[in-house]
């Protein structure tokens, strides 16, 4: 087994293209497991927590660009501001431990339907920048997936960083699972209202084959606040607004039994989840000043 | 750039600082985590392993400062940093107020979780200085302890704070 450590981003590029069956490891949190218990057996590794262009983060016109190894404890230390649903999203994640190790980039790489930043991302319509020796591209959040643990990451590519549009209205994330630490998502939902654009952005985690946008409800929502004039009114929404939303979020889903959850049990609790991120996002709203 | 750094050998050799003191293993098999290293190669058996999977905190180390499960951490990850076991947070025989609060208030029955939860408590300690019982909660829902049931270890961690 080789063991390649670059300690720049060019140097990583190169030995990604001359090493195309190296396995990736940033914060190791997924990978190690994988080697730990023998279900991994790669010829190559190659350790990517040397190389400082990915470790940063910063504005750039309107967006976030966040390092594809940026770690948890820095989102939520660093860009809860700027990135509330993602911030909230991290808090979720593991432990203290796996926060300061797992980074946003490893999240994306493994393409679990259960990742919790995925959702906060579908929701603020994110897009994931990789690269090869010869290719720099944007790929938007919503196409990076293609089934469970796959993406359209190529086997010469690596994943530089994440573009997040500054937040401009309420976010927030919500999951479900058995403890309130340590949890793989039985379901989880992102909510993010985009008031200047008089956008809605949605994501659903571990409810199905990828993370999922819910466009019926974000288009409901879109069209009843449009209607009413309640972006500007910041009225009240009818409880019955809040009912058919969290129903249209359920009904985006596809999701299967598995050892964590019945389908019937993701859905259901996703059109609570769904309703509950509506009412908390716009209390929020209605209490902002700007 | 670095590619199986023992000439003709796709081992490799780390060289990191453990609780201060340069320390060198040969023949490291580059998918070995820095668990293994502390325990196998450095014979460090403070750290304990019990899932290697990230989910007990047994394996509760300093990495540059950083709290991490070792066991997710690849060996050669250490290469050129400083490593903090459980061993390394005294000075000589004197207990740091975190260890002899576990002592104190009981929060050491088999022990196995101990090392783990020192670390954790001791990470938590020097982020938040009187932390309250969610705080201790949530710091330390990574480490698992099958005998205590938890309560004296929170106790443990108040008594550290305010002795
Ligand atoms: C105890 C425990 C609890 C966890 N809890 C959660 C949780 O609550 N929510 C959650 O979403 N996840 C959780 N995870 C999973 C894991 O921590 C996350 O998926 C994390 O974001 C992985 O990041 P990493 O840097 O550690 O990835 P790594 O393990 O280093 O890599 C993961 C994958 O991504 C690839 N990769 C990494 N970086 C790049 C890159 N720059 N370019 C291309 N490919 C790359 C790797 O090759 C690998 O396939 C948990 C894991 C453990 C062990
Ligand atoms: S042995 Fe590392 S977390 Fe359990
Ligand atoms: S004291 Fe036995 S596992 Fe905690």
């Amino acid at each position: 087994m080789t063991f390649i450590q670059p300690t720049s981003w060019p140097e990583a590029l190169e030995a990604r293209a001359a090493h195309p069956e190296a396995v990736p490891v940033a914060g190791g949190t997924d990978v190690l497991v994988e080697l730990n218990f023998g279900r991994l057996h790669p010829s190559a590794l190659m350790d990517l927590s040397r190389i400082a262009e990915l470790r940063v983060w910063g504005r750039e016109s309107g967006q976030v660009r966040v390092g594809s190894g940026v770690t948890y404890s820095e989102i939520i230390a660093h860009l809860v501001d700027d990135l509330p649903g993602l911030a909230l999203a991290a808090r979720a994640v593991g432990s203290p431990p796996i926060r300061n190790r797992g980074t946003i980039g490893g999240n994306l790489g493994s393409a679990s339907p259960a990742g919790d930043c995925h959702p906060p991302l579908m929701a603020a319509r994110a897009e994931v920048e990789v690269a090869s020796l010869h290719r720099r591209r944007t790929i938007p959040i919503s196409e990076f997936f293609v089934g469970p643990k796959r993406s359209v990451l190529g086997r010469d590519e690596l994943i530089a960083a994440v573009w997040v549009p500054v937040a401009t209205g309420p976010q927030v994330f919500t999951k479900v699972g058995t403890r309130n630490a340590m949890v793989i998502a039985v379901c989880s939902f992102a909510l993010a209202l985009h008031p200047p654009e008089r956008r809605v952005g949605t994501g659903l985690g571990s409810a199905g084959p990828v993370p999922l946008p819910a466009h019926a409800a974000e288009q409901f929502l879109e069209g009843h606040l449009a209607e009413t004039g309640a972006w500007e009114s910041r009225a009240p929404l009818a409880d019955s607004v809040l009912a058919r939303f969290g129903q249209l979020v359920a009904e985006a889903a596809r999701p299967i039994d598995d050892v964590r959850a019945s389908a019937a049990y993701r859905r259901r609790a996703l059109e609570v989840l769904g309703r509950r991120a509506l009412s908390w996002c716009w209390d929020e709203y209605r209490g902002a000043k700007t | 750039m670095v590619l199986g750094r023992i000439p003709g050998s796709q081992d490799v050799r780390v060289s990191c600082t453990v609780n201060g003191e340069r320390r060198v293993a040969e023949g490291v098999v580059p998918s070995e985590s820095l668990l293994h290293l502390l325990r196998e190669h450095l014979g460090l058996m403070g750290t304990k392993n019990a899932c290697e999977q990230g989910e007990c905190g047994s394996c509760s180390v300093y990495l540059d400062g950083v709290l991490v499960c070792s066991c997710l951490v690849l060996a050669g990850q250490a290469e050129g940093r400083a490593v903090t076991t459980v061993e390394g947070l005294a000075e000589g025989d004197e207990l740091v107020r975190v260890q002899q609060a576990f002592i104190d208030a009981g929060a050491v029955q088999c022990g196995f979780c101990t090392p783990g939860l020192i670390m954790a408590s001791h990470d938590l300690l020097r982020r938040i200085a009187d932390p309250d019982d969610d705080e201790i909660r949530e710091a330390l829902a990574g480490n698992l302890c099958r005998c205590t049931g938890y309560q004296k270890i929170i106790d443990a961690v108040h008594l550290a704070a305010r002795p």
